[in-house]
Order: structure tokens, then C-alpha cells, then sequence
């Protein structure tokens, strides 16, 4: 059997259940904000800092920039393995797949330290 | 396995169901959605900095090409959101039959609108 090693959890079900819990933290982050809007007659410089300066707003914005790097990872590997193939692109099909994979782990790594630095620097 | 066996799979010869229709459409903004990644970052980083880059932010907001890049990155989220939300429940048993799953891209294609259009109302 040849395994994929270039997926995130090394398996498919492993891929499967990462995708699905990230998917929950992300929906469940994105709602919390937009029910913070909506719920906020005039959103001012201190409301919003005063939030993202909670410890629980910032463990709950680090799970989601985490949700963000393995669910993007898992769905674009997705999306590279389907299109970037020997059937599509020939032969040199598996070397441009492991440039674009490449190129978009550190696009990930960027937001996550980028992130980080958001959340933390101010 | 006969090599030479006839495959049809170039789907632009065929006739897109909507459960498929929705399903590329997931993908599709999926793929935006990581670039949008950079523009939410980009916003939350001003929106933090200080407050005279908060305020800035607003005004840069009201710029047409500004608010339709906003738009675009919260509509795909939206999309994707909602359609994500089908899978789940399909994973749980609900949806899953093809009437399900018919009836089911229905309903994410028109919450998602509802969304959508509810943004672009927000934005300008």
C-alpha cells in the first residue's frame, strides 16, 4: 500500500475528522463575531480591542488561526490532488504538486505567525 | 483492467446536477477563501494596531474596490460556511438520499444568497 504523505494527518480518516473539527471551531469563531457586530450599536476602537484583549478571545482566535492552517491544508491537498495529476498535466504532474504544496505551506505558515503576531502585539 | 476501455470525464461534456453545482462552488470559494485569509488578517491588523489605524480602516473601508474585495472575502466565507454546515449534517445521516441532497442544495444555495445579499446591504 502506498500511503499519502503528503496529506495532513496521514490517513483519510484522520484528514476526514481534522476537517470536520476545525470546520465547528470555524463556524462556531465566524458566528461568534458576527453576532458581536450585530450586537454592538457603535463598534469603537476600545469595544473591539477590549475584546481581542481577553485571554479567552485570544485562545479562541488561536484555535481558529490553527482550524484555518490544517483545514486549508487538508482542502487544497485535496483540490491539488484532483486537478495537478499525470492524467491532466503529465508527467511532470507530481514535481508542480510538490511546488504548489510548497508554496502554499508557507503561505499557511505566514498567516499563523502573522496571526500570532496580531493577537499578541498589541 | 483494459487500458483502452472508453472514459468520459470531461465534465465541461456534462450536464452539471445541482448537488454537483454546489459542490464545485464549496471548492471554488474554499480556494478564495485562502486568499481571503490574508485580507481578514490584514483588516483584524489595522482594526488592532491603534486607534488612529482603527478609525483609518473605516475610511479606507469606504472605498468602492475596498468594499467589494470585503464583500467577495465575506461571501465565500458565507458560502462556504453554509454549504459546510450541509455536509455535517449529511455526516449525520440527514440529506443523504438524492432527493436529500437535492432538497439539501437548495436550501444552502438560497440561505447562502440570503446571506450574501444581506452583507452587500451591510457593507454599503
Amino acid at each position: 500500500m502506498v500511503t499519502a504523505v503528503t496529506s495532513f494527518g496521514r490517513s483519510g480518516l484522520y484528514d476526514w475528522l481534522i476537517q470536520r473539527v476545525s470546520a465547528v471551531v470555524l463556524a462556531a469563531y465566524t458566528l461568534f463575531i458576527a453576532a458581536f457586530i450585530l450586537n454592538t450599536p457603535e463598534m469603537t476602537f476600545a469595544v473591539w480591542s477590549e475584546l481581542f484583549g481577553t485571554l479567552y478571545m485570544r485562545i479562541f482566535s488561536l484555535l481558529a488561526l490553527l482550524s484555518i492552517a490544517a483545514h486549508a491544508w487538508i482542502g487544497l491537498w485535496a483540490v491539488l490532488t484532483d486537478y495537478l495529476t499525470n492524467r491532466l498535466m503529465g508527467a511532470k504532474a507530481t514535481v508542480m504538486r510538490l511546488i504548489a504544496q510548497m508554496v502554499l505551506g508557507l503561505v499557511t505558515v505566514t498567516y499563523t505567525v502573522w496571526g500570532i503576531e496580531i493577537l499578541w502585539g498589541f | 483492467m483494459k487500458k483502452n476501455r472508453p472514459v468520459n470525464l470531461d465534465i465541461t461534456t456534462i450536464q452539471l446536477p445541482i448537488t454537483a453545482f454546489v459542490s464545485i462552488l464549496h471548492r471554488a470559494s474554499g480556494v478564495v477563501l485562502f486568499a481571503g485569509v490574508a485580507v481578514l488578517l490584514w483588516a483584524l491588523e489595522n482594526s488592532l494596531a491603534s486607534e488612529e489605524q482603527f478609525n483609518a480602516l473605516k475610511t479606507t473601508l469606504n472605498n468602492p474596490l475596498c468594499q467589494f474585495i470585503l464583500w467577495a472575502t465575506l461571501a465565500a466565507l458565507a458560502y462556504h460556511m453554509v454549504a459546510g454546515i450541509r455536509h455535517l449534517f449529511m455526516d449525520i445521516g440527514i440529506g443523504e438520499t438524492l432527493e436529500g441532497g437535492q432538497n439539501g442544495a437548495k436550501i444552502a444555495l438560497f440561505v447562502a444568497f440570503i446571506i450574501i445579499a444581506a452583507l452587500g446591504v451591510w457593507i454599503w
